[in-house]
């Protein structure tokens, strides 16, 4: 039992961090630019297959770091000759937008990489197990933990050191005093959208190690990103990492007693989240409304 | 029936909205007559009626409160289930499956809608999203009750006793097409008149400037709520509707990819009019129906009419000019 439980714990900390990578993202591009991004599901799909198609020239760890990278730069260029144009529009706009985008995505990649599942291989060290006796923890369970860890570090880190987080995190709270202070919005903007896809593009190189490749992988990532940010407190980037965290966690731990109900549970936490603290764990009150 | 748009105009005997009225319901009540000359079939015409129901509900609070819904599909599909669900297991009725789904759909909405009215946008549109997903994977896990992935089957539309006469549903043919047709006048008529109302023109008022509707001491939580709550009533009545034409309730009813089609159905209708999402499902389903025939990677069609739309179309084919002005 203890070795069910540890299993579990362990899966949850590693779909937590999935759902934080996933989750950061999005919140980054709802926080300053107001755009919910369904298609996030489709950039990290498209980071594991660039990472797949790059590694065999690349080598693994060639392709970790500039599948991330490119998958950033296609979705500023998307950002840059689309998105933009909507910002000031209802927000309907930009949520149909993004959805059509999300299929268009889908498609393509079924199209470019086939319909059926893909393999990622893994440098041998990664995929050895720990030890014996902890035979279900392989080193690249560790390994994508630790990427994740350094990344969410690295990115706060950015945000709160750095000129242009800083002014990201500003625009966050008073985009048009930021504008008015001089800085231009449109380039911050656009780079933000870069940041959250270049987030999306690392889960998906991790993901396509755990999992493999298939078109629609982001798909069931999406929707608990969404909770991970309401639970957390829409506003918050403190508390979407929370918000995944917790629902990883629960979702894993229901997994043991009462497997069914593993997806019910994330639902559940959302409800009790919206009905007792409505503006999230960590959220500040007036960001959601 | 344009609803609130046109009172300062003059009445004259036959005007614009006059002969749209009469040019759509002309247009429904004969398509038994016409769709197979143009190679559609009755099916087809049922589904826009029961997706243009949808839209126009949806739209009482997309277009008419100024709230956006992403979660629509899931009182559509609670609608779906519930009908469903009443003919396998409980009674072999059809209005009494009706009842049943728009209540399941319309008090699931209503519930929920308590929790979220203080919400705002994308906000509001997330939760709705997050929500309606619930219902998803309740259907698709909850196998032995709802037939899981491959859906609820295994019951059929009953015929309805009218004293003497029987309405016989069970055919494909005409007669279940009139049968929709009259349950969505009246749906349709009730909107009308729901938005007509002092009710109606103070959701208007909440859309076009929520600050100053707040100062006049309109309750705007509560009457989002409403709206929220007579939106999903009608959506989860389309989507009992909607199990009685396929015979057949499907967890994808519940996903929130038919909520996303609602919304550009109402879009590409035109949003902020009372028929635009009626003609903009017509669009919709027969493109829809045409392209999957056509291609496999009908999905990147579908996903590029909505990036179009989106970009070159956003005020939709009955749109004006005037009502895409952000309030």
């Amino acid at each position: 039992m203890a070795q069910v439980i540890l299993f579990n714990v362990t899966n949850g900390l590693i779909i937590g961090a999935f759902y934080v990578l996933m989750a950061l993202g999005l919140s980054l591009i709802l926080n300053l630019s107001n755009v919910i991004n369904f298609a996030h599901g489709n950039f990290l799909a498209l980071g594991g297959y660039l990472a797949f198609t790059l590694s065999p020239t690349l080598g693994y760890w060639g392709a970790l770091l500039v599948s991330p990278l490119l998958t950033a730069l296609i979705g500023v260029a998307i950002e840059r000759t689309m998105i933009r144009r909507i910002y000031s529009r209802d927000p309907v706009y930009s949520l149909l937008f993004t959805f059509g985008l999300a299929f268009v995505m889908q498609d393509a990649a079924r199209y470019i990489w086939g319909p059926n599942g893909l393999p990622m291989g893994l440098p041998d060290a990664l995929a050895q197990p720990i030890t014996a006796s902890l035979f279900f923890i392989t080193w690249y369970r560790v390994f994508m933990v630790a990427v994740v860890i350094i990344t969410v570090v690295g990115l706060f880190t950015f945000l709160r050191r750095s000129r242009i987080g800083l002014r990201i995190r500003a625009g966050t709270l008073d985009l048009e005093t930021v504008s008015v202070l001089g800085v231009n919005v449109r380039n911050l903007r656009t780079f933000n959208f870069g940041l959250g896809c270049l987030l999306a593009g690392l889960s998906g190189v991790l993901a396509a190690g755990q999992i493999g490749l298939n078109p629609n992988m982001g798909d069931d990532l999406l929707l608990p990103s969404f909770i991970a940010i309401i639970v957390g407190g829409v506003g918050s980037l403190i508390g979407t990492l929370v918000g995944g965290l917790v629902i990883g966690l629960a979702a894993a731990l229901t997994t043991v007693f009462y497997p069914s109900a593993s997806e019910a549970v994330i639902y559940a936490i959302m409800m009790a989240v919206l009905l007792i603290r409505p503006r999230g764990l960590m959220g500040e009150e007036g960001m959601m409304s | 029936m344009t609803v609130a748009l046109s009172t300062s105009e003059p009445r004259r005997l036959l005007g614009r909205d006059q002969l749209t009225l009469v040019v759509i319901w002309m247009a429904l009540i004969t398509v038994p007559l016409w769709l197979p000359l143009l190679g559609g079939y009755t099916a087809l015409a049922g589904r826009v009626l029961v997706f243009g129901l949808a839209a126009m509900a949806l739209n009482l609070l997309l277009g008419f409160t100024g709230v956006l819904s992403f979660g629509h599909a899931a009182y559509f599909g609670l609608g779906a289930y519930g009908a469903g669900l009443t003919l396998r297991y409980l009674v072999h009725s059809t209005p009494l499956a009706m009842l049943a789904g728009t209540l399941l759909g319309g008090i699931a909405g209503t519930l929920f809608g308590l929790l979220i009215v203080r919400r705002r946008g994308v906000y509001f549109a997330m939760c709705t999203i997050a929500f309606g997903q619930l219902w998803y994977y309740l259907a698709y896990s909850w196998n032995s009750f709802t037939g899981g992935f491959d859906g609820l089957r295994d019951f059929q539309r009953a015929p309805i006793a009218l004293g003497p006469f029987t309405l016989d549903l069970t055919g494909g043919g005409a007669t279940f097409y009139f049968f929709l047709l009259a349950i969505f006048a009246v749906a349709v008529a009730l909107m009308g008149l729901i938005l007509r109302s002092p009710f109606g023109r103070t959701l208007i008022a909440i859309r076009e400037n929520e600050r100053r509707a707040r100062f006049l001491g309109i309750p705007v939580e509560r009457h989002i709520w409403l709206s929220f709550s007579i939106s999903c009533f009608f959506t989860a009545l389309a989507g009992t509707l909607y199990a009685l034409l396929n015979n057949f309730a499907d967890p994808l009813t519940l996903h929130y990819t038919l909520s996303g089609y609602f919304v550009v159905m109402t879009v590409i209708g035109g949003m902020r009019t009372f028929w635009g999402p009626l003609v903009g499902a017509a669009v919709f389903v027969m493109l829809q129906d045409y392209i999957s025939s056509m291609t496999v990677n009908w999905m990147s069609f579908i996903g590029l009419i909505f990036m179009l739309v989106v970009l070159f179309f956003p005020r939709g084919l009955l749109g004006t000019k005037g009502l895409l002005a952000k309030g």
